[in-house]
């Protein structure tokens, strides 16, 4: 799947998409940034709450296919600014972590 | 240029602007990219080095970050004279964490710093000093 067919089966939000191509391989979900950094795998859907600038350079390092604010976040313009340097996909839902989440999951099977 | 010579990348780390952490780790891993290195060993270099760019900016106002890169090594070393480490047991476990408030609330001082440059690299040397500051050596080698 890729981030353009996740967008259309999901209902999210394109806020920036660079490389609306990319493959989507997996899945994470957390907001402590050290965490994911930790965790979070090339190609994954991240999901988060958080929304500072810093989310942009754990994206671009963790290599994942797409960011998801969920809860209706709505990341700091600094995250834009700095996502479109990285070339990095950010999307926006109202959806909750958990649902978002599962939705991804499904999609994934 | 000699063979044996490694290359040398030298990075400021601004202390003074937390939201710019990360410039020396994504520069690196976009030149280590360019010189065709592996992407899981990519991977590794720039979040040990991003987890340690950020401990100097949160807690030593920023330092020196060097690189040497060689085809069988690349060493990272994080200099910086903040007020050092007073024990560096407790701060390589996961979740120990001394970071204030205003940090925690930006998504770091989970604790996971250390473990994680110690995870992801394959010798890790922390030389610190209370009151003098943290030198940090980080080994990886390509598979």
């Amino acid at each position: 799947m890729t981030v353009n067919e996740l967008i259309e089966q999901t209902g999210c939000k394109p806020l920036l998409l660079s490389e609306g191509d990319r493959e989507v391989t997996g899945g994470y979900a957390g907001d402590l940034l050290s965490w994911v950094m930790g965790r979070a795998q090339s190609g994954d859907c991240w999901v988060t709450i958080m929304s500072n600038v810093n989310v942009a350079a754990v994206g671009q390092l963790t290599d994942c296919a797409c960011i998801v604010f969920s809860e209706g976040v709505q990341p700091d313009e600094a995250v834009v600014n700095a996502a479109k340097l990285h070339g990095l996909n950010l999307l926006l839902t109202e959806k909750s972590t958990f649902e978002m989440c599962a939705e991804v999951g499904a999609l994934l099977k | 240029m000699n063979e044996n010579e490694p290359l040398h990348f030298h990075y400021d780390v601004d202390g003074n602007n937390f939201t710019s952490a990360g410039e020396a780790s994504v520069q690196v891993k976009r030149m280590l990219r360019q010189m065709g290195f592996h992407p899981d060993l990519i991977r590794r270099i720039s979040v040990a080095m991003y987890e340690g760019e950020i401990n100097m900016v949160i807690h030593a106002k920023g330092g020196d970050a060097d690189v040497y890169v060689t085809p069988e090594c690349i060493t990272v070393i994080l200099k910086d004279v903040g007020p050092g480490i007073k024990d560096v047991n407790l701060a390589m476990q996961e979740g120990y964490s001394t970071a204030p408030d205003n940090i925690r609330s930006l998504g770091f001082g989970a604790g996971m710093g250390l473990p994680n440059m110690k995870r992801y690299s394959d010798e890790l040397k922390i030389d610190s000093v209370v009151g003098v500051g943290t030198t940090i050596e980080m080994k990886f080698l390509p598979a």
